[in-house]
C-alpha cells in the first residue's frame, strides 16, 4: 500500500439543509495524509475545517465523496480515529483516571486484562505529565490539565489517526505554547499521525510536515498545500529565528489574508 | 414537546455547580500579611474583630422568617376575631390535646392523626414510587429519540393539566375502590414533572459527550449508564421533588371524595364535625409533612455527586 496515502480525503462536499435553502459548507475537498505525517488544517473562522474534521472522524457524513483510511472507506465514528476536541469533552463526574479508563476498557476490553488496562491508563496519563492528578475531576484541574487529559484518553485508544480540532483554541498563550510542546514530545517518540484544525499560523508551521489550506466559506475547497520542511525534532526556541519557518510562516499568512475568489464550476 | 419542555425548564433546571477557575490562584500575593490574624473569641456575631458575617446572615433569616410567621399569626387572629375562623389560642389548646395522643384507635374511622398522616403516606409513598417507575424510564426513551419525544408532546401537553379531581372518577371505575383510586389519581397527576424533567435532562446533555461515545461505539446501554444518567441526575431529581410535592396535594384531595384512613379524609370528617379548629390544625400538619418531605430530598440530591 502506498505510505504517502494512509489517509485521503477525496472530493468532499458536504451542504447543509437550512430555511434559506442548501448551504453548501465544503466543495470538493481533498488531500492526503502519509502515515506519521502531522497535518495542520487552517482557515478563516466559518470556513469549514471543523466540519471536514467531522467527516474525517465519521461524525457527520458528506453529501458527496468520502474518506478513505488505509484502503477502506470511513463510514462511521471509531477509536481508530480518536478526537481531541476543542472543549475537552471531558466526562465531569469521571476522574482523570477514569475518563481515560473508559476509552481503554472500550477499546481494549477483550484484548487486555483488567491489570493490562491499569497499566495501559497510568502509562498514557504519564506520558502528558497528568499521573498525579489522575484522582481529581475536569472541575478540579485546570484547563489545560483537562486539555491533557483529554489528549492522553484519544492516544490511549492508539488510533491511527489522532484528530485534534483547535485543541488549543481555549486556553491562554502560554499554556497553549506548554501543549504545543508536549504534542512535539509526543509525537517525536510516538510517530503518531495527526490530522490538527487550527486558525493558529505559528501553531501551524511549529507542528505539521504539511499545511493545507483551505479558502473562505461557503464552498469552500482547498486552496492550497504547503510542506514545512522543518527537521524534527523542533525546538520553539531555535526556530524563532529560522529562515525556513519565517517564510513558511509568511506564506500561510499571505494565503490567509488574500481574497479567495469563488472556485469556477 | 418542545414547548413542554420550555415550560418547565425555566422554572426547574438546578443552576449548574460552580467549577473552578481554569487557573489554579498564585501562592503568593503582594499584600500578604506575614501573620495570621488572632484567633477570635465570644459569641461568632460578636466577635471582636468585626461580627461574622455568615453568622449574621443566619440571623438575619431567621428573623426574617420569624417576622413572616408573626405576620401570618396576625392575619389570622384578624380574620378570627370578624368571623367565625377559630383563632390562634384556641387551634393551640386544641392541637396540645391531638398531639397529646396521636396515635390512638378508637374504630377504623377514628384514630390518631399519627396514623392518618402514615395512612396518606403510604398512599401517597405507592402512587408517586410507580409512577417514577414508570416516569423515569419513560422519560430517558422519549428524551433519546426523537421520534418518541415528539410522539409523546401532544399526550403530555394535553393530559398534564388535568386537576386530580378529574381522574378520581376514571380511578373508581377502573379500580372499583377507594384506595386504589386514590393511588391511581397520584400516580397519573405526579409522573409529568418526572417525565418532563427527565426528558429534558437527557436532551440538555452536552453533544460533546455523545460525540465521545459515538467515537468509543459505546453501547446504547453503556451510554445511558455512564453518560445520561449521571449528566442528567439533576434533573431528574427536580422532577422527583415537584412529583412529590404534586403527589402530597393530590392525596389530601383524593381522600377527601374517597374517604378511609387518611388526613384528607379526616379534614372532611372534621368538617362534618363542625370542629374548624381541627381543620386548620390539619392544614398545618400537611403543609408541615410536605415541607420535611421536600427538605428530605433536597438533603438527598446534596448527598448523590
Amino acid at each position: 500500500m502506498n505510505e504517502s496515502k494512509f489517509l485521503t480525503v477525496e472530493k468532499v462536499d458536504v451542504t447543509f439543509p437550512t430555511p434559506k435553502g442548501p448551504l453548501t459548507v465544503l466543495e470538493s475537498a481533498s488531500f492526503e495524509v502519509a502515515r506519521g505525517e502531522v497535518v495542520a488544517l487552517i482557515g478563516h473562522s466559518g470556513c469549514g475545517k471543523s466540519t471536514l474534521l467531522n467527516v474525517i472522524a465519521g461524525l457527520h457524513t458528506a453529501s458527496r465523496g468520502g474518506v478513505i483510511l488505509e484502503g477502506r472507506e470511513v463510514t462511521a465514528p471509531g477509536p481508530d480515529r480518536a478526537m481531541v476536541f476543542q472543549t475537552h469533552a471531558l466526562l465531569p463526574w469521571l476522574s482523570a483516571y477514569d475518563n481515560v479508563r473508559l476509552a481503554v476498557d472500550r477499546v481494549f476490553g477483550k484484548t487486555k486484562t483488567k491489570a493490562e488496562r491499569h497499566d495501559w491508563t497510568v502509562q498514557h496519563l504519564e506520558l502528558v505529565h497528568m499521573a498525579h492528578a489522575a484522582d481529581r475531576k475536569p472541575a478540579e484541574i485546570s484547563g489545560g490539565m483537562r486539555q491533557r487529559v483529554g489528549i492522553a484518553r484519544a492516544l490511549a485508544m492508539q488510533p491511527k489517526v489522532l484528530l485534534m480540532d483547535e485543541p488549543f483554541g481555549a486556553l491562554d498563550a502560554l499554556t497553549r505554547a506548554q501543549l504545543q510542546d508536549a504534542l512535539l514530545e509526543l509525537h517525536a517518540s510516538l510517530g503518531m499521525t495527526v490530522i490538527l484544525v487550527t486558525h493558529d499560523v505559528d501553531e501551524a508551521v511549529l507542528l505539521s510536515d504539511k499545511v493545507v489550506m483551505l479558502t473562505n466559506g461557503p464552498n469552500a475547497h482547498v486552496g492550497e498545500v504547503m510542506s514545512v520542511p522543518l527537521a524534527r525534532p523542533r525546538e520553539r526556541l531555535a526556530l524563532a529565528e529560522d529562515a525556513a519557518f519565517t517564510h513558511c510562516r509568511a506564506e500561510l499568512l499571505r494565503f490567509l489574508h488574500a481574497a479567495h475568489p469563488a472556485k469556477a464550476a | 414537546m418542545a414547548a413542554v419542555i420550555q415550560l418547565v425548564s425555566g422554572a426547574n433546571i438546578a443552576p449548574p455547580a460552580p467549577t473552578v477557575p481554569d487557573r489554579p490562584l498564585p501562592a503568593v500575593t503582594l499584600s500578604a500579611p506575614d501573620t495570621p490574624p488572632p484567633a477570635p473569641r465570644g459569641p461568632a456575631w460578636l466577635r471582636a474583630n468585626g461580627p461574622d458575617p455568615r453568622a449574621q446572615a443566619f440571623a438575619r433569616q431567621a428573623i426574617a422568617a420569624l417576622v413572616g410567621l408573626l405576620v401570618l399569626v396576625a392575619l389570622w387572629s384578624l380574620l378570627a376575631a370578624n368571623t367565625r375562623l377559630p383563632g390562634p389560642a384556641a387551634t393551640w389548646v386544641s392541637a396540645v390535646e391531638l398531639f397529646s395522643d396521636p396515635f390512638y384507635r378508637n374504630s377504623p374511622n377514628d384514630q390518631g392523626i399519627g396514623w392518618n398522616v402514615l395512612a396518606s403516606l403510604r398512599r401517597v409513598g405507592l402512587g408517586f414510587g410507580a409512577a417514577a417507575l414508570v416516569g423515569i424510564p419513560l422519560g430517558f426513551v422519549i428524551g433519546r429519540f426523537r421520534f418518541l419525544g415528539d410522539a409523546a408532546g401532544p399526550v403530555i401537553s394535553l393530559l398534564r393539566p388535568v386537576s386530580p379531581l378529574a381522574w378520581l372518577p376514571i380511578g373508581l371505575l377502573l379500580f372499583k375502590s377507594a384506595e386504589p383510586s386514590a393511588i391511581f389519581a397520584i400516580f397519573i397527576c405526579s409522573i409529568w414533572p418526572m417525565i418532563i424533567n427527565t426528558a429534558s435532562g437527557v436532551q440538555q446533555v452536552p453533544r460533546e459527550y455523545l460525540d465521545v461515545a459515538r467515537v468509543l461505539r459505546l453501547s446504547e446501554w453503556t451510554v445511558f449508564l455512564r453518560i445520561l444518567l449521571p449528566s442528567s441526575l439533576p434533573q431528574v431529581l427536580t422532577g422527583v421533588r415537584l412529583s412529590v410535592g404534586i403527589a402530597w396535594l393530590v392525596i389530601v384531595a383524593a381522600e377527601m371524595l374517597t374517604g378511609g384512613v387518611g388526613i384528607g379524609f379526616w379534614v372532611w370528617d372534621e368538617w362534618n364535625n363542625l370542629n374548624v379548629e381541627h381543620i386548620l390544625i390539619a392544614i398545618f400538619v400537611i403543609g408541615a409533612v410536605g415541607l420535611l418531605l421536600e427538605q428530605a430530598l433536597l438533603l438527598l440530591a446534596r448527598r448523590l455527586p
